[in-house]
């Protein structure tokens, strides 16, 4: 039988592809990245098939509208009757394509630990309290601008079991929708300074350094509201050929 | 600009992203519906019960016009209510069950296929793969065993079944649109 992995194999693992890679730059992770666990049965061994079709129809997305979205959606501190516990942030950021072009009216969905790094889910079962005023789920749609809020409570770090003594720094997952359906992004946002980034297999899956950076947001004071919440900034740049294959974002 | 990196949905997604009836994309009383089902397995032939699909597709007529009112909430308490079964909003999201198993109750699509995009727990960056029906170039480029990964399986009239396999012998033609 073989031994759990610790937080020393894991580490050694996350290095020697960092060192394989050379430092060679990389937008997105590999999706066979071996030190997430999950990965490995998971990611196609077959190269991707190449289809470049200017009538695709992933070169369209679906179209959300303002019936979609509740004022209450963007603001997670408001959607129960009592105040959730945790230190309130603002989030706040623009989603843009690869041309620095803003993605307008388009479904931005975020999804979180409470504060204690609890999830609302039947399977996270690890021993910190549930918060009976915060379910964790936001929704808006970009303005002209292509900006973004939320209002929402700062997640604590939780234990997973990749390994043995694994923990996710703290992170707000994102889901955003482009003008295409290749543009479609799934991704996390992380604080700055988490004393966890090094050990995490999932942020390092980025194996860019420059990459990883620009999953962590920054904090702004501007964007603070006095006696209320402490300000995050972070912009979303979205993929995909759409971005040069496309007239300008709806 | 370099974009922002992909990460994983999961694996607690599960409270989040669902949204009711997420798979039904056409109205009963439309005549001519599908129904398009399937597991999603990993290498090991496992079926994956913490994956999450979206769908993309035209409408009878070929336009990919997507229609708001996938997402409406009850005006009273907030709770989410879904689409409202009028427009083809052309967009489905549908995770799997904990048998690894999803549904999609649609139109046949104008333009001869159904886009898939997938993710789970596990996955770093979502996969597209497409459910074909029917003759189309892009499917003749592709070596059999290959192609066969793409064309769902007429289960009785309007049932298809269609699995996707995310490793392994059987593993689906993943698109990349570069």
């Amino acid at each position: 039988m073989t031994s759990p992995l610790t937080q020393a194999d894991i580490d050694r693992e996350i290095a020697e592809v960092h060192t394989a890679r050379g430092g060679a730059a990389a937008d997105h992770p590999d999706r066979d990245f071996a030190p997430y666990r999950s990965s490995v049965l998971r990611h196609p061994k077959q190269p991707l098939v190449a289809l470049k079709d200017p009538e695709a129809a992933e070169l369209t997305g679906p179209v959300f509208g303002v019936a979609d979205v509740s004022p209450f959606d963007s603001d997670l501190t408001r959607q129960h009757l009592g105040e959730p516990l945790g230190e309130r942030i603002t989030v706040q950021g623009r989603v843009l394509d690869r041309d620095g072009r803003p993605v307008r009216g388009q479904l931005v969905e975020i999804w979180q630990a409470n504060a204690s790094g609890r999830y609302l889910h039947q399977r996270d079962d690890h021993p910190a309290p549930l918060d009976p005023n915060f379910t964790g789920v936001g929704r808006c749609l970009t303005d002209e601008e292509g900006r973004y809020t939320f209002t929402t409570i700062k997640p604590g770090a939780y234990p997973w079991r990749n390994h043995v003594n694994a923990w996710r720094p703290a992170h707000i997952h994102f889901s955003v929708f482009g003008t295409a359906f290749t543009q479609r992004l799934v991704t996390q946002m992380y604080f700055p300074n988490d004393p966890l980034f090094p050990y995490d297999p999932v942020l390092n899956s980025v194996t860019d350094e420059r990459a990883r950076q620009r999953l962590v947001c920054a904090y702004d004071h501007g964007l603070s509201v006095p006696e209320w919440t402490l300000g995050y900034r972070w912009d979303i740049v979205l993929d995909g050929p759409a971005a040069t294959w496309m007239e300008e974002g709806r | 600009m370099n974009p922002t990196p992909s990460q994983t949905v999961g694996p607690f997604y599960g409270f989040a992203l669902p949204i009711p009836r997420g798979g039904d994309l056409a109205p009963p009383s439309d005549g001519g519906g599908i129904t398009v089902h399937g597991y999603v397995y990993d290498g090991a032939g496992e079926p994956v019960p913490d994956a999450l699909l979206e769908f993309w597709q035209a409408d009878l007529s070929g336009s990919l016009r997507g229609a708001p009112g996938t997402l409406r909430r009850d005006p009273v308490s907030g709770t989410l209510l879904g689409r409202h079964g009028v427009d083809f909003t052309g967009f489905g999201r549908v995770p799997t069950d904990g048998d690894g198993r999803w549904t999609l109750r649609t139109l046949p699509p104008g333009t001869g296929y159904i886009s898939v995009c997938v993710f789970a727990r596990g996955l770093l960056h979502h996969l597209y793969t497409r459910i074909y029906f029917g003759q189309d170039a892009f499917l003749d480029s592709l070596p059999p065993e290959r192609r066969r990964t793409l064309v769902p399986v007429e289960e009785r009239e309007g049932v298809y079944r269609f699995d996707i396999h995310l490793q392994g012998e059987k593993e689906t033609v993943f698109l990349d649109f570069g």
